[in-house]
C-alpha cells in the first residue's frame, strides 16, 4: 500500500514538477541550443554523408507557455506578401484571419483596405460570368495561378506547395533515443517545421554541398540547398538582403525574413496556437488539483481495508 | 472534519460508509463538476455559427439599379432579404393607415431609413414561408403557405402572422449602396 | 450476478420502476455492491479508463462529424475548418486524434495486464476472447478514421492496407475492387470509410457491454490469480472502493492526455497528413500510426504478399487461442518465476518490432524484424504450452486475504 500510494503520489508530483520547471527548463535549453547547435553541426559534417538537421531556433511560440510575436507575424506577413505568395498559394488563409485574435493582428480596417487590393473571381448573378470584384475580409487569399498546370507551366515544372499548412505539413526525422525527448515535458520540441522552413531559407549554397554525392549535377532551375533532402531544390533563392522593407528598424537581412516569415507560416498553420496553450495549462492544472483531491479521497475510503 | 472521520471509523468494519458531509468528498465532487460543466461548454459552443459564417453576416448591395416598384431578393445569412423601390403609390399606401387599428401597430416611418427604399426580410412571421411580392389585398406581399398578408411597408394586415416583417439591421453606404447585418 | 438482488429501493418511484424495469437493481449489482478483490493495483483501473475513453471518442466523434465532409474534394480542407472556424473545433479534433492514440495505449497496457496475470485462463476464456474482439473492432476503427483527414498518409496508409486483400488467392483483386467501390482508393472509399467509422464505435461499445457482462459472471481476476472465496474476506463493494480508485485512474490517464492533446498534438501524427492526398504521388516513406507498427514490421518480415497478410493477421489471431495455449496451472506471474521473465522478453519483442515497423525495410533490419515476427509466435505457440509443463512455480496464497497479509508482513519485513 505504502509503495503503490508512493509511486503514485510520485508519478503526480512529476507531472506537477515536470509543469512548473518546464518553463524554467525551456529557458534553458533555449540559451543552451544555439551553442548546441553549434555543437553538432560540425560533427555531423564530420560523419561524412548524412545530412545535417535544421538548426533549433528560438521561437517566442515554442513551449508550454508560447504565444506569437505579433510584431513577428506583421513583417512575416509582409514576406509572404511580397515574396512567397507570388508563386505559392495560402488558400485556406482568410483576410479575416489577419485581424484575429492570436495572429498578426491588424486591424479590421487595416484588413479591409488590405482585402480592396485583390481581386477575387465570382460568378455574377447580373451576368451569369465570372467576372473579377475586390476582396472582401471573409474572401480567402487568391492563388497566384488558376490551377496545378497553370503554376507548374510558370515554375519552369515545379510545382510551388499550397502553404497554408506547410508549417505542419514539413518536419525531420530525429534519431533514437532523441526523437522520445521532443514529447516530454520541459524538453518538448515540436517546431520542426518552422526550423526546416527557416533552414530551406539560409541553406542556399553556391557550392555543391559537402554531404551531396560527388557525381551530382543540377538540373536546369535547380539549386544546392544545404537542408532540403537530396541537397538539391528546385526554387530558386527566394530571398536576399534588403528585398522586403522593414519599417520598424528591424534587421533586413535573409536570415531575419527567414525566420520572420516562418513565423508567419506557423500561425498561418496553426492559428489557435496560443488557445491552445492557454487552455491546456488550465486544464492540467485543473487535472492536477482533480487528482489531488481523488487521491486524497480514495486514501480515505481505503484507510481501514488492508489491500 | 476530523470529528466526522472518527465517528465513520468503526472498527473492526470491513467496509467503512463514509459521511456525505465529510468536506473533501465534497471538494473532490464540486471540482469534479466544474471540470465537467467547463468541459461541456465547447462541444456546446461547436454548434453555433463559426468564424466563417459570422465573416459572411453583411452583405453589401448596390441600389442603384433597382427602378422603381421593383423588389429585389438578396441572400443574407442563407436567408431572402427584399429591397424594394417603392412607388408614390406604395408610400402612401404605407403612411395613410390607422397605425393603432394595425395587429403589430408600426408607423411606416419607423420601418424604412428613406421612404423609397423598403428593406426586410422575405420570411412570414407565422412559419417561415417566403411571400409572394406585389400579391395580396394590401398590395405589399402575401403568403402562399397560409394566407398572411402584408402591405406596402411589410406589415401584417390579415391571415395568422403574428408580426409585421422584421426589418434587419442596414445602412446607407452610399446613396446608392447599402449594407446589410 | 447470480442469485437475487440485494437492491432495496429507497423511495415509492424507485419501487415502481424496479417492478417493472429492473434496471436500478441491476445498477445496484454491478457498480454498487459488486464485489471487487480488495488487492487490485493501479493496472486494474485501465479498464475503468479505456471505458472513458471510448466515450470520449465516441462524444469527440459525433461531434466532429456535424462538421467533416466526406468528400475527396473537400475532405481536407473540411478538417482545416474544423481547425480554424469552428468554435473549439480545433480542441475537439486535437482531442479525438490524440484520443485515439491514448485509447491503444489504456489497450495495450490493458491487454499486458491480461497476459502478466493470467486474466485469459479459465474460466476467463470467453472475456479475453470478447476483449480480442474489441482490439480488432479498434484497429478498424481506427484504421478507417485515419483515412478521413484525406492527407497523404490517409490516402496511402489506405491504399496498402485495403491492398493487403488482394494477397487472397483467386478472390483477391475482386475483394480489393469490391472494398474500393472502384478501381483505385477514391471518392466511394472515402464515403464507405466515414460511414464504417461511424458505425463500428457503437459495435465497440456493444461488445464492451458483453465484455462487462462476462466479466460480472467470472469476477475479476486479482494479482493473487486466486478468486474471491469469502465475499467478507477477500473483497470490498465496488462503489465507492473501485469507482474512486477508478477515477483517480483516469484522472492521472487524463494528465497525459491532455499533454498530447494540448501541447504536442502532432506528435504522433505525420507531418505528411497536412499535405491532401495527391493519387499520383507516393510519400518516400509510408509509416502507419504508432500503434499498428509491431504488425507492420510483421507484415513486410515475410517475403512473400500472402504470407505477410497472414502472419500479420495469425499475430492477433493467436491471442484468440491462449487461454488454451497457456498450460500452466497458476494464473498470476506473481507466481511464474520464469514466465515473468518471458513476460518481459515478449513486452520487448513487441516494442523491438514496433520500432522496426517505422524503420525502412533495408538491411539489418528486415533480418531483426524476421527474428522477432519468429519469436513472437514461438512465445504463444512453444513457450507458453511447454512453460506450464516444465515451470516449478511458487506456492499460490489459498485466498485473497492471505495475499494481501503474506504482502504486508513481507513490507513490514522490508522496512524493518
Amino acid at each position: 500500500m505504502m509503495k503503490r500510494s508512493l509511486s503514485l503520489g510520485l508519478i503526480v508530483a512529476g507531472l506537477a514538477g515536470a509543469l512548473t520547471v518546464s518553463a524554467m527548463a525551456e529557458d534553458a535549453a533555449k540559451a543552451a541550443a544555439p551553442a548546441a547547435h553549434e555543437a553538432a553541426a560540425p560533427a555531423e559534417e564530420g560523419g561524412g554523408h548524412s545530412q545535417p538537421q535544421p538548426p533549433r531556433n528560438d521561437w517566442s511560440f515554442a513551449g508550454v507557455f508560447g504565444h506569437y510575436d505579433q510584431a513577428q507575424l506583421q513583417r512575416g506577413f509582409r514576406v509572404f506578401r511580397e515574396v512567397c505568395s507570388n508563386c505559392h498559394s495560402a488558400n485556406l488563409l482568410a483576410f479575416r484571419n489577419l485581424s484575429e485574435p492570436g495572429g498578426p493582428e491588424f486591424s479590421e480596417a487595416q484588413v479591409k483596405a488590405l482585402a480592396a487590393e485583390y481581386k477575387v473571381k465570382e460568378l455574377s448573378d447580373k451576368t451569369g460570368d465570372i467576372e473579377e470584384r475586390p476582396a472582401r475580409p471573409s474572401d480567402h487569399w487568391p492563388a497566384p495561378f488558376a490551377n496545378e498546370i497553370k503554376a507548374r507551366e510558370a515554375n519552369g515544372g515545379a510545382l510551388p506547395p499550397d502553404m497554408s499548412v506547410l508549417a505542419k505539413a514539413r518536419s525531420f526525422h530525429k534519431p533514437f533515443p532523441f526523437f522520445i525527448f521532443d514529447a516530454l515535458p520541459g524538453l518538448s520540441y515540436q517546431e520542426h517545421g518552422v526550423d526546416y522552413i527557416t533552414a530551406i531559407m539560409n541553406g542556399y549554397r553556391d557550392e555543391k554541398p559537402h554531404g551531396a554525392k560527388a557525381d551530382d549535377t543540377l538540373a536546369a532551375g535547380q539549386s544546392w540547398n544545404e537542408y532540403m533532402p537530396g541537397y538539391k531544390i528546385g526554387m530558386p533563392k527566394p530571398l536576399s538582403d534588403g528585398a522586403v522593407d522593414y519599417t520598424d528598424g528591424t534587421p533586413k537581412t535573409v536570415d531575419q525574413y527567414a525566420k520572420d516569415v516562418s513565423a508567419f507560416l506557423m500561425w498561418t498553420a496553426e492559428p489557435k496556437l496560443e488557445q491552445r496553450k492557454k487552455t491546456g495549462m488550465r486544464a492540467l492544472i485543473f487535472l492536477l488539483v482533480l487528482s489531488g483531491l481523488l487521491y486524497a479521497t480514495k486514501k480515505r475510503i481505503w484507510s481501514n481495508v488492508p489491500h | 472534519m476530523s470529528n466526522v472521520a472518527t465517528t465513520t471509523t468503526m472498527p473492526n468494519s470491513a467496509h467503512p460508509e463514509p459521511t456525505r458531509r465529510d468536506m473533501l468528498y465534497l471538494a473532490t465532487g464540486a471540482v469534479a463538476a466544474v471540470g465537467a460543466g467547463a468541459l461541456a461548454w465547447p462541444f456546446i459552443a461547436q454548434m453555433n455559427p463559426d468564424a466563417s459564417t459570422l465573416a459572411l453576416s453583411s452583405t453589401e448591395v448596390d441600389i442603384g439599379a433597382i427602378p422603381e416598384g421593383q423588389i429585389v431578393t438578396i441572400k443574407w445569412r442563407g436567408k431572402p432579404v427584399f429591397i424594394r423601390h417603392r412607388t408614390k403609390k406604395e408610400i402612401e399606401e404605407a403612411v395613410n393607415v390607422d397605425v393603432a387599428k394595425l395587429p403589430d401597430p408600426q408607423p411606416d416611418s419607423a420601418r424604412v431609413k428613406k421612404p423609397e427604399w423598403l428593406v426586410v426580410i422575405g420570411v412570414c412571421t407565422h412559419l417561415g414561408c417566403i411571400p409572394l411580392g406585389h400579391q395580396g389585398p394590401y398590395d405589399g406581399w402575401f403568403c402562399p403557405c397560409h394566407g398572411s398578408a402584408y402591405d406596402t411597408s411589410g406589415r401584417i394586415r390579415q391571415g395568422p402572422a403574428p408580426r409585421n416583417l422584421v426589418v434587419p439591421d442596414y445602412a446607407f453606404l452610399t446613396p446608392t449602396k447599402i449594407k446589410v447585418g | 450476478m447470480s442469485g437475487p438482488s440485494t437492491y432495496v429501493p429507497k423511495n415509492a418511484a424507485a419501487r415502481w420502476l424496479e417492478q417493472r424495469l429492473p434496471i436500478l437493481g441491476f445498477a445496484h449489482d454491478s457498480f454498487v455492491a459488486y464485489p471487487t478483490p480488495k488487492n487490485l493495483n493501479y493496472w486494474w483501473t485501465f479498464g475503468a479508463i479505456l471505458s472513458f475513453m471510448l466515450v470520449a471518442q465516441i462524444v469527440t466523434g459525433v461531434v466532429l462529424a456535424m462538421h467533416y465532409t466526406a468528400n475527396t474534394n473537400l475532405a481536407f480542407n473540411s478538417v482545416e475548418h474544423i481547425m480554424r472556424d469552428v468554435n473549439w473545433g480545433w480542441m475537439i479534433r486535437y482531442l479525438h486524434a490524440n484520443g485515439a492514440s491514448m485509447f491503444f495505449l489504456a489497450v495495450y497496457i490493458h491487454i499486458a495486464r491480461g497476459l502478466y496475470y493470467g486474466s485469459y485462463k479459465a474460466p476467463r476464456e470467453v472475456l479475453w476472447i470478447l476483449g480480442v474482439v474489441i482490439f480488432l473492432l479498434m484497429m478498424a476503427t481506427a484504421f478507417m478514421g485515419y483515412v478521413l483527414p484525406w492527407g497523404q498518409m490517409s490516402f496511402w496508409g489506405a491504399t496498402v492496407i485495403t491492398n493487403l486483400f488482394s494477397a487472397i488467392p483467386l478472390v483477391g483483386d475482386a475483394i480489393t475492387t469490391w472494398l474500393w467501390g472502384g478501381y483505385s482508393v477514391d471518392n466511394p472509399t472515402l464515403n464507405r470509410f466515414f460511414s464504417l467509422h461511424y458505425l463500428l464505435p457503437f459495435m465497440i461499445a456493444a461488445v464492451v457491454g458483453l465484455h462487462v457482462w462476462a466479466l460480472h459472471v467470472v469476477g475479476q481476476n486479482n494479482p493473487a490469480g486466486v478468486d474471491i472465496k469469502d465475499v467478507a474476506k477477500d473483497s470490498v463493494p465496488f462503489t465507492p472502493h473501485a469507482t474512486m480508485k477508478d477515477a483517480l485512474g483516469i484522472s492521472v490517464f487524463l494528465m497525459l492526455f491532455a499533454w498530447f492533446a494540448f501541447f504536442v498534438p502532432n506528435y504522433l501524427g505525420h507531418s505528411d497528413n497536412y499535405i491532401e492526398a495527391n493519387p499520383l504521388v507516393t510519400p518516400p516513406h509510408i509509416v502507419p500510426e504508432w500503434y499498428f507498427l509491431p504488425f507492420y514490421a510483421i507484415l513486410r518480415a515475410i517475403p512473400s504478399k500472402l504470407g505477410g497478410v497472414i502472419f500479420m493477421f495469425g499475430s492477433i489471431a493467436v491471442l484468440f487461442v491462449l487461454p488454451w495455449l497457456d498450460t500452466s496451472r497458476v494464473r498470476s506471474a506473481t507466481y511464474r518465476p520464469l514466465y515473468k521473465i518471458f513476460f518481459w522478453l515478449f513486452i520487448l519483442c513487441v516494442i523491438c518490432l514496433g520500432w522496426l515497423g517505422s524503420q525502412p525495410p533495408e538491411g539489418g533490419a528486415v533480418l531483426a524484424a524476421r527474428i522477432l515476427t519468429a519469436y513472437y509466435f514461438i512465445h504463444f505457440l512453444v513457450i507458453m504450452p511447454l512453460l506450464g509443463l516444465f515451470e516449478t512455480t511458487k506456492p499460490v496464497p489459498a485466498s485473497i486475504a492471505d495475499a494481501v497479509l503474506a504482502k504486508q508482513a513481507g513490507q513490514a519485513g522490508a522496512a524493518h
